[in-house]
């Protein structure tokens, strides 16, 4: 440490021209309320500056046109292209709210939103409920501790998309293991993806399996936060197991929790490559998210952009909302978040 | 918060053992009929989360048409067939080498972003400030859906399809966000005391945030270029969509043509999913400790 600031003294003497001449011209140039704010923050400026471009050009450019699309009726066939040296221009129309309207009315979508929001709220659950168990049962004192620690965690480690090829293959009715291991059993080989049910279950399975070590960790970060005291004073009044979990140890995690059910939601949300991967959607449409149903509307047969954008645009006002309406909810409860 | 709680929670941990050797805790005794229990419920998760990484290890093992077998076997003429086919036949090294230099550019261009952005939102009570730490915030939900259309037109406009440079730049969109919320809370931990030390002794705002404190928010940078490479390593739905040249691919895409409609070889499938996943699990493990600390407190703290 003394090191480092005698590092940061000598150069900050070698600075000190260069920076004084600058502050200085600050002070005198500060007439205008304009320029002073210029010189008071520039420099905090030129550190979001780049964040701020590459934003607005890559998020709110495309969102902007996103919710332009969704209010035309462009598709891949109306959509201005290059072919060659032959340009063809954009031959989509306005259509005002109508992609919204017809989304809104088909049955389809409800169907969906509501597959969605059963797959959030289970993954979610699931997710937090066995996360925090795990967590509890770790923050004991345990022998071999560390060596279980480690071994949960494991499939948060291996990337998505290869847990779900992993999964992929398990599930296979013809060579899955888990048939495998059924047909073992005396029982019959199930085809896991090839029934709504089942293929809806699967995913679900799949995605506890790689979300539960996040939840864990962090749980079990938040509860080791907690003093040990709280606890040792709660026995000595002669709680209960169940009241020093309910009111020394819930009290304790809400911070924690509160974050990574948020976060978690919002991930579960948005989980493309799951689906994508292991069920593509299906059997049929059976096992499509909002985000898998719009990538489908947009990239697959005749590309439907602008019915596409208009998902997007739904899915996120949905998030939005979620958000919000969350975090009233803690702050009613008096948390700063 | 957590973060600051986290890193105290090393100390602690090491004391209570002390503790509650002079004056033994009721709560930590346990009957042997309870220990057997809750070391059979470890082991069991322990068993369900390991499973299908030792399957996938053992499948990859197989000779070449091993994994048609469905029978629970599992050392059944082990060869590395399938690694060498993956390495020699297909196009694996190509989408790996694309796979490197797309996640590696994004790392640095992200960390880079993240931390001054991160550092100014820290520091700085500037106008503009609130509407930087939500559009931060806002961005972080976006659907690719919605996204992922109008950039594919805007990538097509600029020639970026199928260009490594396209990808990267798409990526920036997840990763930066969450990145830079991360980098915030990460140096709201540090004392402000410390730059305005720095400053004091004549260095500008550029001089204490370069040579003050990112030398000190090593092990956050070290975090947030994880996640950034982690992001890109493991993305499928931009790089499906706007890498349709076969040698311009990534892992991601490049996997799904092994188990396509019409023809599947679970064996290169397998071996390639090892190749992949053990750099990554082991870079992993290695940061885990310092990833979940940043990424709760980075939502927390505000």
């Amino acid at each position: 440490m003394a090191l480092s600031t005698g590092r940061v003294n000598g150069t900050a003497r070698d600075r000190t021209a260069g920076s004084g001449g600058t502050r200085g011209q600050g002070r005198h140039q500060g007439t205008g309320p304009l320029r002073r704010t210029m010189s008071r923050h520039w420099y905090a400026w030129a550190m979001v500056a780049p964040v701020i471009l590459v934003t607005a050009l890559l998020i709110g450019w495309p969102l902007a046109r996103g919710v332009y699309l969704s209010l035309t009726d462009a598709t891949e066939a109306t959509m201005g292209r290059t072919i060659g040296v032959n340009v063809i221009p954009s031959t989509y129309e306005f259509v005002g709210l109508d992609n919204y309207i017809s989304i809104l009315t088909s049955g389809l979508f409800w169907e969906k939103l509501t597959w969605t929001v059963t797959w959030t709220v289970a993954c979610v659950a699931l997710h937090y409920g066995l996360g925090l168990g795990l967590a509890m049962l770790l923050n004991r004192k345990v022998r071999f501790r560390s060596v279980y620690r480690l071994l949960l965690i494991l499939p948060w480690a291996i990337p998505g998309f290869v847990s779900a090829f992993i999964w992929r293959y398990l599930y296979n009715s013809d060579y899955g293991v888990i048939n495998g291991m059924l047909k073992a059993a005396g029982l019959g080989a199930v085809g896991w993806l090839d029934d709504p049910t089942t293929a809806k279950i699967a995913v679900i399975a799949v995605n506890v399996w790689m979300g539960v070590p996040f939840m864990m960790v962090a749980v079990l970060g938040g509860l080791q936060s907690i003093p040990g005291e709280l606890y040792e004073a709660a026995e000595v009044d002669g709680a209960t197991p169940w009241q020093r979990f309910r009111f020394i140890t819930v009290p304790g995690l809400r911070t924690v929790s509160s974050t990574v059910i948020l976060l978690g939601t919002i991930w579960t949300f948005n989980m493309f490559p799951v689906i994508f991967l292991i069920s593509g959607g299906g059997p049929g449409s059976s096992t499509e998210i909002l985000v898998t149903y719009a990538f489908r509307e947009a990239f697959t047969g005749i590309r439907n952009y602008s019915g596409s954008a208009a998902w997007g645009v739904i899915i996120l006002m949905l998030l939005v909302v979620l958000a919000l309406v969350y975090r009233r909810a803690l702050r009613r409860q008096g948390e700063v978040w | 918060m957590s973060s600051v709680t986290a890193g105290s929670a090393g100390p602690t941990g090491t004391t209570a053992p002390a503790v509650s050797a002079k004056r033994p805790r009721r709560r930590e005794d346990r009957s042997v009929g309870r220990s057997i229990l809750l070391h059979g419920t470890l082991l069991g998760a322990v068993a369900v989360s390991l499973f299908p990484i030792v399957w996938l290890v053992l499948t990859s093992l197989k000779p070449r048409d091993g994994w048609l077998s469905s029978e629970l076997e599992f050392f059944n003429r082990p060869s590395l067939d399938n690694y060498a086919r993956v390495l020699t036949e297909t196009q694996f090294p190509t989408w790996l080498l694309n796979s490197v230099i797309v996640a590696g550019l994004t790392t640095i261009i992200g960390v880079f972003l993240a931390s001054t952005t991160g550092y100014a939102i820290s520091r700085f009570r500037f106008p503009g400030h609130r509407g930087v730490m939500w559009m931060l915030l806002i961005t972080q939900m976006f659907p690719v859906a919605i996204l992922i259309v109008p950039l594919y037109n805007l990538m097509a406009g600029l020639g970026l399809l199928n260009q490594l440079a396209g990808l990267v730049i798409a990526y920036m969109t997840v990763a930066v966000p969450f990145c830079a919320w991360m980098m915030k809370s990460y140096f709201d931990s540090i004392p402000r005391e410390i730059d305005q030390a720095g400053m004091v002794d004549g260095l500008t705002p550029f001089g204490a945030f370069w040579r003050v404190i990112l030398p000190l928010a090593r092990p956050s940078l070290a975090v947030t270029a994880f996640y950034c490479f982690m992001t890109a390593w493991g993305e499928v739905a931009y790089a499906t969509v706007f890498m349709s040249q076969e040698e311009k691919r990534t892992l991601g895409i490049g996997l799904q043509q092994f188990v396509g409609q019409h023809w599947s070889d679970w064996g290169l499938l397998t071996a390639s999913a090892v190749l992949i996943a053990v750099p990554a699990a082991i870079v992993f493990l290695l940061v885990q400790r310092h990833l979940v600390a940043g990424l709760t407190a980075g939502a927390t703290k505000s």
